[in-house]
This record gives C-alpha cells, sequence and structure tokens, in this order.
C-alpha cells in the first residue's frame, strides 16, 4: 500500500518534469505576434501599390538584444516597404546549425539567414547558400566599403554574405589590479605583456591561483589569438593565397609565437585554463587582471558586472600589428528566387545600411562593419569602443574550414603540451599536419562536386 | 465498449460474408489488434527510422545538400580510418566496463542496506531516487563546479596536505569521474529494481538455511545472487545498452576532451552529424553501434542466463 502510495508520487513527479521539459522547448520558434499587426497596419493605406505582397524569412541565433532589434528594425523596413512582410524566427545558439540542418531539408528554410562566417564554407560547399545579387551588393562596392576583413566572406571569387557589424579582441585589464600592482599603462609589446602578466599574478603559500596574470584558455579566444594575432605579428602567414595550404610551419614565426603563447601557462605560470570555468568567468569576477576578449563583452560586463573597474586596450604587438576579427554576417539560401529574392535583397541592404550600423553599435555593441560609419569620433573617441575600432584597419578574420574542429585540434596541441608533457615543437608540427589534412580532406570534397 | 463494438462488427461481417467465429477467435481477435496498435506506433518510429538509416549509410549524404548519391561501403572505410571514431569505441567500452559492473555492486549494496532497515526505509528510498530524476546537464554542472580547477574537491585535497588534480582536464581522470557521475545518478533506479528482486525471493529459503546453520555471506551467494539472476541479467542488458548510449553527461561535463578521452560513440556520431553535417558517415556510425549492441545483448541473454537456477 505504501509502495503504490510512493510510486504514485514518482510518477507525477516524472510527469511534471517531462511537462516543465516539454514547455521549455516549445518556445524555441518565436515569432512575434507584433510584427503581423504592424504589417496589416502598414498595408492599409498603400491598396495603391500595385506590387503582389511577398513574405520572407530571417533567421537568426536566440541573443535577446538582436532579436528585440531586429523585431524594432523590420517593423521600419516594412514602413518602407509596405508590399514586404518579414517574419524573424531564433533558435538557441548552440542549437542553431543543428536546427537549420534538421529544417532545411523539411523544406522550411529561411529566406535570409544570418551565419557565422566561420561556418560559411561548410555551407557553400554544401551548396546551400547562392552568391549576393551583384547588382545589389557589387563586388568592389564591398571591397571599398568594407573593412578587409569581410574578405573571409568572399568564396571562388563572389561574395556570399555580408554583415552589419563585426568584432575584434582586445587586452581586457582590470583596473582596480593593475593599481595594486603599481602599473600605471596597459602592455603594449610581446615582452611588456610577459613582464606585467608576471607582476600582476599572485597566488597562494601553496602554490595556487589566487589571480591571474593572464587569463588562459585556449578554448575561448586563444586560438584567434594566435591565427591573427601572435602569427602574423611575428611575421607569419595563416593560409596559402588559395586557401589551400596551412603555412604557420613555413616560417619560424609560428613556432615562435606558438610557443609565446604555451609560455604563459608552462614558463611563466601567470594563468592557466579551467580557473574559475574560464576566463572571462575568471576576468569578470576579478580573478584575472588581464584577459583577451571580444568587443562582444562589452555588452555582457554592462549587464551583469556594472561594477567592474575595467579598461580596454589593442593587443600587445610584435614585429607589426595584427588583431583577430569576426562577424556574422547575413546571407541568402541558393532557392531563394524572384520576387523573394529581390525582397531578401532589398532587406539586406537596409540591414547593412549606415542607420542600422549605427543603431547596431549603441544596442548591441558590435563595431560597424564599414569604414565610413566606424571610423567617426564618437566611435573612435570612446574609452571602451575606441581601441576595438582602432584595431579594425589591422585586422583579420582567417578562413575557416570548420570552427570547430579548428578550435579542437588547438586545444589538443595545448593539452598535449600541459597535461602530456610532449615537447612544444612536436606538438605544433603535429598541429600542422593535423590541420592540413582538414583542409585537405575540404578541398578534395569541394573539387569532387565541381 | 470496444469488445462490444467489435462483436457487434463480428456479428455483422458473420451475417455477411457468413464466416463463423467462435467466442474464442473473437476475443484472440481483440486482443491482437489491441496488441498490434502500440506494435504500429513503434514499427513507424523505431524501425522505419532504423532501416532508413540503414539507407543514409550508404550515401554521401550532406545534411544542408539535397544531392545524396551512393557511395557503398565508402562511409564505413572512412570511419574505421578516422582515428577519433576507433578511440571512441575504445572510450564507449571503457565506460560499459566501468559502469555497469559499478552500477550494479552498488544499487545491490543500497538496496541490501535498505532491505535489513525498517526505520527511515521510504526516506532513505525517496534520496537515493532524486539522482535519477534530476537533469543530466543540472548533475553535470554541479558535478563541474566541484571538480573545477580552483574547486571543492581540490580545495578539500589542499586542506589535507594532497596535490591538486587535473580532474576533468586529465585524459587519465576524466572518463573515470565522468563514469562515476552516471552510476551516482542510477543508484536510485538500480536500487528499486533489485528491492523488487530482493522482495520476490521467498523467506523460507533463509529460514531453512539458518536452520542449516549458513551464515550471512552464505547465504547472500547461494540464495540471494542465484536467486536475483533473472534481475541482474535484466539490469545488465540494460546497464549495457545505457552505457553504450553515453551522451549527456560526457557533453555537458568535458565535450568529449580532454584529447578525445572521453569522446563516446554517440558524441562523435552528433559531432558528425550536426556539427559538420556528414550524415551518410554518422548513420554509418549508428549502424556500428546498433550492430555491437544487438552482439553485445544476444552475448550477454546466452552467457548470463546460463546459471539461472530455481
Amino acid at each position: 500500500m505504501q509502495n503504490q502510495k510512493w510510486l504514485g508520487t514518482i510518477t507525477t513527479l516524472l510527469i511534471i518534469i517531462l511537462v516543465i521539459s516539454g514547455c521549455g522547448s516549445s518556445n524555441n520558434q518565436k515569432v512575434d505576434p507584433k510584427q503581423s499587426n504592424t504589417a496589416n497596419e502598414s498595408k492599409a493605406p498603400e491598396k495603391s501599390d500595385s506590387d503582389k505582397e511577398v513574405t520572407i524569412e530571417y533567421w537568426q541565433y536566440e541573443f535577446p538584444a538582436k532579436v528585440e532589434l531586429i523585431d524594432e528594425l523590420i517593423v521600419e523596413f516594412q514602413n518602407l516597404h509596405p508590399n514586404i512582410k518579414v517574419k524573424q524566427t531564433n533558435f538557441p545558439y548552440d542549437q542553431y546549425n543543428q536546427k537549420v540542418a534538421t529544417l532545411v531539408p523539411a523544406g522550411k528554410g529561411p529566406d535570409i539567414i544570418n551565419l557565422y562566417y566561420g561556418w560559411l564554407p561548410k555551407y557553400v560547399a554544401a551548396g546551400y547558400l547562392q552568391p549576393l545579387p551583384e547588382n545589389s551588393f557589387p563586388t568592389t562596392e564591398i571591397e571599398n566599403n568594407y573593412y578587409p576583413l569581410v574578405e573571409a566572406a568572399k568564396i571562388d571569387g563572389s561574395y556570399y554574405a555580408i554583415p552589419t557589424a563585426v568584432r575584434t579582441l582586445a587586452l581586457f585589464y582590470n583596473k582596480d589590479l593593475l593599481n595594486k600592482a603599481q602599473i600605471a599603462e596597459p602592455p603594449t609589446t610581446w615582452e611588456q605583456l610577459v613582464e606585467t602578466s608576471i607582476k600582476l599574478t599572485e597566488t597562494d603559500a601553496k602554490g595556487q591561483f589566487v589571480i591571474e596574470g593572464l587569463a588562459w584558455e585556449p578554448g575561448a579566444q586563444l586560438h584567434h589569438w594566435y591565427r591573427d594575432g601572435l602569427l602574423p605579428q611575428a611575421g607569419g602567414q595563416d593560409l596559402s593565397e588559395d586557401r589551400r595550404k596551412i603555412l604557420w610551419a613555413d616560417t619560424p614565426a609560428g613556432l615562435e609565437a606558438f610557443q609565446y603563447l604555451l609560455d604563459f601557462a608552462i614558463k611563466h605560470k601567470v594563468g592557466i585554463n579551467g580557473f574559475y570555468e574560464n576566463d572571462s568567468n575568471a576576468f569578470m569576477n576579478g580573478y584575472a587582471a588581464l584577459n583577451i576578449d571580444g568587443s562582444f563583452r562589452l555588452g555582457s560586463i554592462k549587464n551583469d558586472f556594472a561594477n567592474l573597474n575595467f579598461g580596454v586596450a589593442p593587443l600587445p604587438s610584435y614585429k607589426s600589428k595584427s588583431t583577430p576579427s569576426s562577424f556574422w554576417a547575413n546571407a541568402i539560401p541558393n532557392n531563394v528566387e524572384g520576387e523573394k529574392l529581390k525582397a531578401a535583397a532589398e532587406f539586406l541592404k537596409f540591414l547593412t545600411s549606415k542607420e542600422v550600423q549605427e543603431k547596431w553599435v549603441d544596442r548591441i555593441g558590435e563595431l560597424p562593419a564599414q569604414k565610413a560609419v566606424a571610423s567617426q569620433d564618437k566611435y573612435v573617441n570612446d574609452e571602451k569602443l575606441g581601441p576595438f575600432i582602432a584595431q579594425l584597419d589591422y585586422s583579420r578574420a582567417h578562413f575557416f574550414i570548420d570552427e570547430t574542429q579548428e578550435k579542437t585540434l588547438f586545444v589538443d596541441a595545448t593539452n598535449e603540451v600541459l597535461v602530456n608533457n610532449v615537447p612544444v615543437e612536436k606538438a605544433f608540427t603535429d598541429l600542422v599536419t593535423k590541420v592540413q589534412k582538414l583542409y585537405d580532406d575540404y578541398w578534395a570534397e569541394v573539387d569532387k562536386k565541381s | 465498449m470496444l469488445t462490444h463494438v467489435l462483436r457487434l462488427t463480428a456479428r455483422k461481417s458473420r451475417e455477411l460474408f457468413r464466416i463463423r467465429l467462435s467466442y474464442r477467435t473473437q476475443r484472440y481477435l481483440f486482443i491482437y489488434i489491441v496488441l498490434g496498435i502500440p506494435l504500429l506506433y513503434f514499427l513507424s518510429t523505431r524501425i522505419v527510422p532504423i532501416l532508413y538509416a540503414f539507407n543514409v549509410s550508404v550515401r554521401d549524404w550532406n545534411l544542408l545538400s539535397s544531392d545524396q548519391p551512393f557511395v557503398g561501403f565508402e562511409n564505413f572505410s572512412l570511419l574505421f580510418n578516422d582515428g577519433i571514431f576507433r578511440k571512441s569505441i575504445v572510450n564507449t567500452f571503457k565506460f560499459v566496463v566501468i559502469g555497469v559492473p559499478g552500477q550494479l555492486i552498488v544499487g545491490l549494496a543500497v538496496a541490501l542496506l535498505l532491505q535489513s532497515i525498517h526505520r527511515f526505509r521510504g526516506f532513505f528510498r525517496t534520496i537515493y531516487f532524486i539522482p535519477y530524476v534530476t537533469s543530466i546537464i543540472a548533475v553535470s554542472w554541479v558535478f563541474r563546479w566541484i571538480l573545477m580547477r580552483n574547486g571543492w574537491l581540490n580545495e578539500v585535497l589542499l586542506q589535507l596536505g594532497l596535490e591538486p588534480q587535473l580532474f576533468l582536464q586529465s585524459p587519465h581522470q576524466a572518463l573515470i569521474l565522468i563514469t562515476l557521475t552516471m552510476i551516482w545518478q542510477s543508484i536510485g533506479f538500480q536500487m528499486l529494481v533489485f528491492m523488487t528482486g530482493l522482495e520476490a525471493i521467498p523467506r523460507m529459503y533463509y529460514e531453512a538455511a539458518s536452520i542449516d546453520g549458513a551464515g550471512a555471506w552464505r547465504k547472500f551467494v547461494h540464495i540471494t545472487l542465484p536467486l536475483l539472476n533473472p534481475v541482474i541479467v535484466f539490469s545488465a542488458v540494460i546497464g549495457v545498452i545505457a552505457y553504450l548510449q553515453s551522451f549527456g553527461q560526457v557533453l555537458s561535463m568535458t565535450n568529449g576532451g580532454p584529447l578525445n578521452s572521453t569522446t563516446t560513440m554517440v558524441l562523435h556520431i552528433y559531432n558528425l552529424a550536426f556539427l559538420q553535417f556528414k550524415m551518410g558517415r554518422a548513420a554509418a556510425a549508428t549502424v556500428v553501434l546498433f550492430a555491437i549492441i544487438l552482439l553485445l545483448t544476444l552475448l550477454q541473454l546466452k552467457v548470463l542466463k546460463k546459471n539461472v537456477e530455481y
């Protein structure tokens, strides 16, 4: 009898859990009811418009500030183009690729899709995207107006995507910790970075970190710092012109930069992976004095760590300057045609307009992708945004075959050294071989298809 | 109600076609129809997708592309040349070899202990069952924090004057720690299964053994274990299948790292399919996993069933 009662409780519990988890996933596809209302309102007075009404769908990942802003922009756009209706659909970031990949074959594709630039080659290789319409987005115009890093979206001579905003990495520093160590200025060279981070490091009696001088997390931004920062700064090159060959090992610069990066953990011992889970966590909670992170972090610090007394400086440089950058860009799937294609191009033009780019900086904190917009005084002189924008001219966004796999290989190489005591040279050579193999496989597949 | 309708239909059809159905036949007809409905559901949600996976596994199937040419066994040969896939098979077997015996032993121990107490039994049972109904992600994150580099467990080690450990960042420790988490989470279920099994053993065997002078250990070895055998076989089969499909804890605790030391077959399948979009190769890996599960289950039923004594 007692048993039955108990089983009943468990069953009820299970049902409740099931119901709750069911509810949780049901709001993945959120469509704002506001949009359809406003669309109807704006349509009414424009009855004379002979154009047929077109509905296009816009997909992006779930990032509350971006979703909200796009909702507002859609209203604005629909007022300008009464015959076009735009519907926004969002998916959680970590399920984004998966959702896209499962919904598209089911015929539920978007007309414009927001993608991380590192995913573009994979999407293009699958034949999923079409080049941007040349009449709306002439290649020469893109190359004149946008920062050169946008070229990462140019595959086989055509641009497949265009961003509204871009991001760069910079050196975040905790002002309180720098004051405490009586350091007046953030480091500007490789050497200074080493010295400063050693000074800022604090350990307890048992040799455990209390405060990291420089947060060190290969799985976060360090992979980018290596490829687009350290490597070119040391005089090395990332990829061959045709994007088929990894050139890290072709000059001594590759190993030098790799050694420099690893020395922070193994020689200078100023930071280590997994301290307070990850680098940004450690920095935002005041347990890391310096961190290399992206402009996208400004927003989360503003929201969740408003009291953090921090500053931003351009990345320390060596033989030359170079800074990693990245972007999310909008692309058009290859099955979009006719009226829909026209409407999609129109919406894309709107999204890349100067006004929208400015709104994007204010609301999201990402940097304008066009030189003319970003180089305005109000941005360049901003204490936090300025250093990010100042680096745009010499920023790079390297070509990716597969973001996750390339990052994993890099993290594995650092782990070989850290955990398995493999010599740095060997870990480096293996890394280059493995990344090259990834590229060879990718290009073999592309060549087979064409 | 349904029987009534069926009987009416049967009567009508008898009138129409002059078929004579005895009451017995009608009854069986009803039972088979009722049993057939879930079977249909099972066929459409389980069997058909399995067969479909076989189809996908012999094609060059990129998730985003509409062109899916037949390539024969290319996916399989690519898979076996894939070092990470081979490693994932080894890792998966490690999960099974540590996890299944661990889960059975701990589950049985808890069940035996609980059986010998009368006060607070319900309380303990509930406590042990709670992890089983807690979300895998939540449990994984709690353990991540406990096992963090400067987390609680390392703090304790340092207080005791011991060296701090890498835990989830060590290729040698991570897999064992994840398995322990999985065992901890499944104790509740395993305990429940064993307790039911123990309840079913007639008291009189123990009484008879006591009269013959058998101690607790001999009673356990000669009565409890043999009579519990069907339950053990069931648990082992279910356990092996569960550990062969290890995924959730791995994904949220290490995501396969460090150095692929915790990548399991299912995690690799997930990565192939949804991160690399290589559906064909992922389906081929699924077929391999399916074959392994099928083989192991048949083997287990054969080997473990042998010693059932009644």
